[in-house]
């Protein structure tokens, strides 16, 4: 059995790791790409969001390299994703794949279920062997994670355009390689001291942004025209709302050994003021986040969601409110198939130039000079 | 006398500005881009080097979804978006402005200011319903002279009611009304009605629209869509006399700026451009799945810039 799985941004790290640690032969997809999309828009429904035709496309690119097993993501709640791995195992099907799929539901109490699935997919296996897997794995999930948060700082910084993203993707390799624990710590070690190595501007305190939104728009650079690198270009400091270390810990080991949901609370608690219900998806974390992000003294906060997205509407419809009351600019941006980013990297830009007159407004304040200029604040 | 020129390359026209030390316009020039923005960006300056003949250029910017093509061909000082090139113009020429309407050929955005500083702004996300491709559209459908849209606009007595959120609803409406034997006054007296509607829903949404207010691009030419604004706002709405070219008159001040904080000279190639050779070729990059279109802008057989690679390799020339 050749197992294979979506991508999501780095994900495939972790997930490559965890799968050949239970001995399973495993076939990562290609990186999406324009062709993904393209199989991907052509065999799913117009109606269904982005994620689920790029997955589309992943797996008929995986089948192509020769995978015949298929680990999906289940859900719950009112975002369609839930059902995706069903309408995903339907369509492939129908195209004449022969594979065998695996539908991971959160656990949500119902572990036996999940056990279940999980003991079809990797058969026999020693508790040490799985013990182990794990370990690899999220020591891998949380050094790919480590290396992206110190690049989204720094990358603000860089004399050379494009230098972080460079270091970055060698640190990414080399966590990838690395099959030992000792040998994904020194991976991990000098790709972070290769990133904040490189050239970096002093005397100069970039803006900060705070990424929301829908977890795979968020998560994914192909989708989402690389938010993440084009603002942190502009010379702005990106952080995202969502790590997957983060949200596996919420929702997986944390619900598994049932103690408290902390993160996932206090996030409910900033965004109860504007929505105390669950919404499906991310669109309660979207309006908390932003909320945070305000109390935290950011510059601005730019939500991201898939076209059509039910959470993400519900979201965009709150945030102009959070944006009044706590004073913080927010910025929505959707995306579908397009792949012309001038008019991501426009909207970027006058955001950017919005945020930076606003700080030196409110550095100015009782002195306001008036003639801040809007040219040369960072050049493209 | 020093002059600077401003460059707005949008969909669907590129606009071409000269201005003075005090912003005034000295001449202008409003083309449609018809595809062809190299060759339309050249017509343009060709244009305005006529009137400039006495004038130092001191400085150039550009800005519109075309921008960095017309920065590598005009030499430009100063790249920038046109959401706060048309903030810059509107602010320039309505001191104390709060609000700026502005919808072109597939965009439309609303600009929000106080104090003259941008606080907030939005911009139509994922549809073009309103914007004036679609007018244009269905000015040919009608068989109306774009120009004379407005003005039948205003001389509607009972405004019908058109679907405004999306362009085939709102079509297939006005088909609708006019089938039943509605007047074709009245039935584009609905569209513009229906299309502000849409705007203030939409791109407006949650916004606080407080005077001045300034509605500028392509579509402010429409008589009827400034009646429509100010009926649903309840308040006066200014159309500058350069409402055509307002991102172009930002692009023309941001580059002064520009060149006066940076203060070694400009960085515009002179009107023999308009002369030159520009040739834009494509290739698709074979290095990655990604095939990205690559652009090289070729002048006089030297390529003088290249873009559209996600990675970086081919944009270092």
């Amino acid at each position: 059995m050749k197992v294979t799985f979506p991508h999501m941004g780095n994900l495939y790290i972790p997930l490559r790791a965890l799968f050949e640690n239970l001995g399973l032969t495993v076939i990562v997809p290609p990186k999406s790409s324009k062709r993904t999309l393209t199989l991907g828009t052509r065999n799913s429904p117009e109606f269904a969001c982005l994620p689920l035709k790029v997955n589309v496309g992943n797996f008929i690119e995986a089948f192509e390299l020769g995978a015949d097993a298929v680990v999906m993501a289940g859900g719950v709640g009112p975002c369609r994703f839930g059902y995706y791995g069903e309408v995903e195992r339907e369509i492939l099907e129908d195209l004449g794949y022969n594979f065998e799929m695996f539908i991971i539901e959160p656990p949500q109490g119902r572990f036996r279920e999940v056990l279940h699935e999980l003991g079809r997919l990797v058969g026999r296996v020693t508790a040490s062997q799985v013990i182990h897997a794990v370990r690899i794995a999220w020591e891998k999930l949380s050094s790919v994670e480590a290396l992206e948060r110190l690049a989204a700082k720094v990358r603000a910084r860089e004399l050379q355009k494009g230098s972080v993203t460079k270091a970055l993707a060698q640190a990414l390799k080399d966590i990838d390689k690395a099959e030992t624990l000792g040998e994904i710590r020194t991976a991990r070690l000098d790709g972070l001291s290769t990133i904040s190595g490189v050239p970096q501007r002093e005397d100069y305190t970039p803006l900060r942004v705070g990424i929301v939104g829908e977890i795979y728009v968020v998560l994914e650079p192909f989708v989402n025209l690389d938010v993440e690198r084009e603002l942190g270009e502009m010379g702005v400091e990106v952080e995202r709302s969502i790590y997957l270390g983060d949200w596996i810990g919420l929702h997986v080991i944390k619900d598994m050994l049932r103690f408290g949901r902390g993160s996932l609370k206090r996030v409910k608690r900033l965004a109860s003021p504007y929505l105390q219900h669950f919404v499906g998806g991310h669109g309660i974390e979207s309006v908390g986040h932003s909320v945070e992000y305000a109390r935290k003294g950011f510059d601005g906060v730019v939500h991201l969601a898939p076209f059509t997205c039910m959470p993400e509407i519900v979201a965009e419809s709150i945030l102009p409110r959070v944006s009044k009351d706590l004073d913080i600019p927010i910025m929505s941006l959707i995306f579908d198939e397009h792949s012309a980013d001038t008019g991501v990297v426009t909207r970027l830009e006058a955001f950017v130039d919005l945020i930076s007159r606003r700080r030196s407004r409110l550095g100015n304040l009782g002195k306001d000079t008036g003639d801040v200029s809007y040219a040369g604040l960072y050049r493209r | 006398m020093r002059g600077y020129i401003g460059v707005d390359v949008g969909s669907v026209s590129t606009n071409v500005v000269a201005i003075d030390d005090e912003g005034n316009v000295i001449d202008k020039v409003y083309l449609r881009t018809q595809g062809q923005p190299i060759k339309v960006v050249q017509e343009g300056l060709r244009a305005i080097a006529a009137k400039c003949s006495d004038i130092e250029i001191a400085g150039a910017g550009t800005t519109g979804s075309g921008r960095r093509l017309a920065s590598v061909i005009v030499g430009a000082d100063c790249v920038k978006n046109e959401i706060t090139a048309h903030a810059v113009a509107a602010s320039h020429v309505v001191p104390g402005v709060q609000t700026v309407l502005e919808i072109g050929g597939q965009d439309s955005k609303i600009i929000i200011l106080r104090n003259g500083v941008v606080i907030d702004f939005a911009m139509n996300t994922v549809c073009a319903a309103g914007t004036g491709s679609f007018l244009d559209h269905q000015a040919t459908r009608l068989n109306i002279p774009i120009e004379q849209f407005g003005d039948l606009a205003l001389k509607a007595e009972v405004p019908v009611r058109i679907a405004g959120r999306c362009a085939v609803f709102a079509e297939s409406d006005m088909i609708h009304k006019q089938q039943m034997g509605h007047r074709i006054e009245d039935i584009v007296c609905g569209l513009c009605e229906a299309l502000v509607r849409n705007y203030l829903n939409n791109v407006g949404k949650g916004k606080d629209i407080l005077p001045p207010i300034v509605f500028q691009g392509g579509v402010a030419a429409n008589a009827g869509m400034k009646r429509a604004f100010e009926k649903a706002l309840g308040e006066t709405v200014i159309v500058p006399e350069h409402y055509n070219v307002m991102g172009a008159i930002g692009a023309a001040i941001l580059a002064a700026e520009e060149v006066k904080r940076r203060g070694t000279g400009t960085l515009f190639r002179g009107f023999d451009v308009v002369d030159e050779e520009f040739e834009a070729r494509s290739f698709e990059c074979k290095g990655c799945p990604n095939r990205c279109e690559v652009i090289n802008i070729i002048r006089d057989g030297d390529t003088i810039a290249r873009w559209g690679d996600r990675c970086g390799k081919w944009e270092a020339l």
